[in-house]
């Protein structure tokens, strides 16, 4: 089984105040952020950071309240910026402190998306 | 100091074939800044799986792009069997990763032929698409499409392939690699192509590892990443390497594709040589339960699938991170600086499929 | 199909496809398959163009962006859609972002259903479509021979 490095699944769950703690440790650590992937779940917002090593991957769930702000975690990884403004643009997730926010302007979608019904 | 101009790049350009609008911000000839946006092909699919089954979403999923359809399909069927925990015969394993190259040897090609193009040189990207034709009509003897197969299920595959037409399908490729043999000198040994790529668009080891650059653009400087080592498929069994190359232009972005079209044939001749008989699918019993992460190394690097269910028909949520995705950031930093005419070149060079990052 | 005097320009432009119809009106530009035989260039700016080769369906975003191409491209022009999501949508049809079909935003000439449309299809609809272009020259000979003729009766009139 040690050459099926895909079958290994792991998930974290972090609380959100000490989201950023944990992506400098894992930074210092070496892995690489592979994607940050966002869901809906009654009023929550579940959020998916994985990260790759030597091809195993790791992954941090991170749960807040529909309306709270985030950290962003484009000051760790600057490249996070690209999945952050897309989760802006189709979930509505609100950054807080984005490197490089696009204003809602990156994924244009002329019609508002049924995750984030409002705008 | 010039003075800054804003011109739009796209969506429809002649260099493109898919719309992605880029604005950027020049002095003189020279760009200060680009800056992505896309959309224009947004479908929203990920929100398919509460309307489909989990067993219909495979064809929804292959179509995210036309190019790296097989690629998708597994994709998602490793995600959903890595969830259900089912076991892949072999026999099914090993046509997954022939079918998986051939897909790859016919988007390099592409890539080959639109970059040719790109610079200018129009014989060479007939040439390269001319070639391509071989690969289409393989997938077109085995599969029945010729860009959208529809071959992966959950649990295997649909269609087997006989020995003799694997025997004829080895035949063809040793001509394809006679004839890209030749088309290779001109890419790599060309004095007007070199002037082109050679130097142009750096991106150095730290740089590509600090913006996260995934598949040949990674590869090309020096990072030795790529998801076939993760071991799905036979990957491993066949003895795969990653091709590295260290320069990290265009030309070495370049290179590393053309090595891995020889790689993908040596892989496929070998795969040939080894598939065992048996069984190409197993019965699926029940419903997704639980969640399951998983990355494919598409032709334009890794690739993401997560799938999650509760125990019904449908998913509860399936994302697909695509390879260009992850290269946009790498793509922002090496335009800066660069030449209002290497902008084509560089956009080509990370080989950029919007439909697959706009899903 | 009739007699064309002139060898028609196509512009290809991709709404929301997956690629694969992209690639396969590619493929008829290429050895293969070979369409400039015929005289059939393509082109990337829509004046030069007399075919408009559409592929994958339309939504919010590129609709302006159709219509756009359209209305740039000089009369007579033809409008062939290409791939099942142009006609109809397709597997995307019940995508939240995806309106329907081309021919929810521009008149349509030609359709070629198929995912993904084979080059074989996609000739056979651009050929098709040049009887149509053939007419609707004729039609619009015709019309200015009667405005001509208008002006001139007009002319004798005043004198």
């Amino acid at each position: 089984m040690s050459d099926k490095k895909y079958m290994v699944q792991e998930f974290v769950a972090v609380e959100s105040a000490t989201l950023l703690e944990y992506m400098k440790d894992i930074k210092a650590e070496g892995y690489r952020l592979a994607q940050i992937c966002a869901m809906k779940k009654e009023g929550d917002i579940e959020l998916i950071y994985s990260f790759d090593k030597d091809h195993l991957m790791k992954n941090i769930r991170v749960i807040v309240p529909e309306n709270q702000e985030i950290e962003s975690i484009s000051d760790i990884y600057w490249y996070a910026f690209i999945y952050e403004n897309e989760m802006h643009d189709l979930f509505g997730v609100k950054f807080r402190h984005l490197a490089l926010d696009y204003g809602g302007n990156f994924f244009k979608v002329s019609e508002p998306t049924p995750w984030n019904p409002k705008e | 100091m010039g003075k800054r101009t804003i011109i739009p790049f796209g969506p429809q350009h002649p260099v493109l074939p898919e719309p992605v609008h880029l604005d950027l911000v020049i002095e003189d000839e020279r760009v200060v800044e680009a800056i992505p946006s896309i959309g224009y092909i947004h479908r929203g699919l990920e929100k398919l799986v509460e309307k489909k089954e989990y067993t219909e979403m495979v064809y929804v999923i292959e179509r995210i792009c036309g190019i790296c359809s097989f690629g998708h399909g597994w994709g998602y069927c490793a995600a959903v069997e890595g969830a259900m925990d089912i076991k892949v015969p072999e026999r099914a394993e090993y046509l997954r990763t022939i079918w998986h190259e051939l897909g790859r040897m016919h988007s390099h090609l592409l890539w080959l032929g639109l970059l040719a193009d790109g610079f200018g040189f129009e014989s060479l990207f007939m040439h390269c698409w001319r070639i391509r034709e071989t690969v289409l009509d393989i997938f077109e003897e085995t599969t029945g499409g010729r860009v959208i197969f529809s071959v992966c299920k959950v649990g295997g595959l649909r269609k087997d392939v006989d020995a003799k037409t694997l025997e004829k399908m080895s035949g063809l490729l040793n001509g394809i690699k006679k004839e890209l043999q030749e088309l290779t000198d001109v890419f790599l040994e060309d004095r007007s192509v070199k002037n082109r790529l050679c130097g142009v668009g750096v991106l150095s080891k730290e740089e590509a590892e600090e913006l996260g650059a995934v598949g040949p653009m990674a590869r090309a400087s020096g990072v030795a990443q790529d998801m076939r080592m993760a071991g799905h498929g036979k990957y491993l069994e066949l003895g795969f390497e990653p091709v590295v190359e260290t320069d990290g232009d265009c030309y070495a972005r370049c290179k590393v594709r053309l090595r891995e079209v020889f790689q993908s044939i040596d892989l496929i001749n070998k795969a040939i040589d080894e598939i065992p008989e048996g069984d190409i699918a197993v019965p699926v019993k029940g419903n997704v339960d639980g969640e399951f992460i998983t990355r494919m190394e598409q032709p334009r690097g890794e690739a993401i699938y997560y799938a999650k269910g509760q125990g019904t028909k449908f998913l509860e949520r399936m994302r697909v991170r695509t390879p260009t995705n992850a290269n946009i950031p790498a793509m922002v930093k090496t335009l800066q600086g660069c030449d209002l005419a290497d902008v084509p070149m560089l956009v080509l060079t990370i080989d950029p499929c919007i439909s697959c990052t706009e899903r | 199909m009739s007699y064309v005097t002139k060898s028609p320009w196509i512009i290809h432009y991709d709404g929301s496809s997956c690629n694969g119809c992209d690639i396969e009106v590619l493929a008829c530009l290429t050895p293969m398959y070979d369409v400039e035989r015929f005289g059939i260039i393509n082109t990337g700016n829509p004046k030069h163009a007399d075919v408009f080769l559409v592929t994958g369906s339309v939504n919010e975003q590129n609709k302006g962006v159709v219509q756009q191409i359209y209305e740039q491209m000089p009369e007579p022009k033809v409008v062939v859609a290409i791939g099942i999501c142009a006609c109809s949508g397709g597997v995307f049809r019940d995508c939240y972002n995806v309106m329907g079909g081309i021919d929810t935003v521009i008149p349509v000439d030609c359709y070629v259903p198929g995912c993904a449309a084979r080059p074989e299809a996609i000739i056979d609809a651009v050929v098709k479509g040049l009887g149509v272009l053939a007419e609707k020259r004729a039609a619009m000979e015709a019309k200015e021979d009667k405005a001509e003729l208008a002006a001139e009766t007009e002319g004798k009139q005043d004198e």
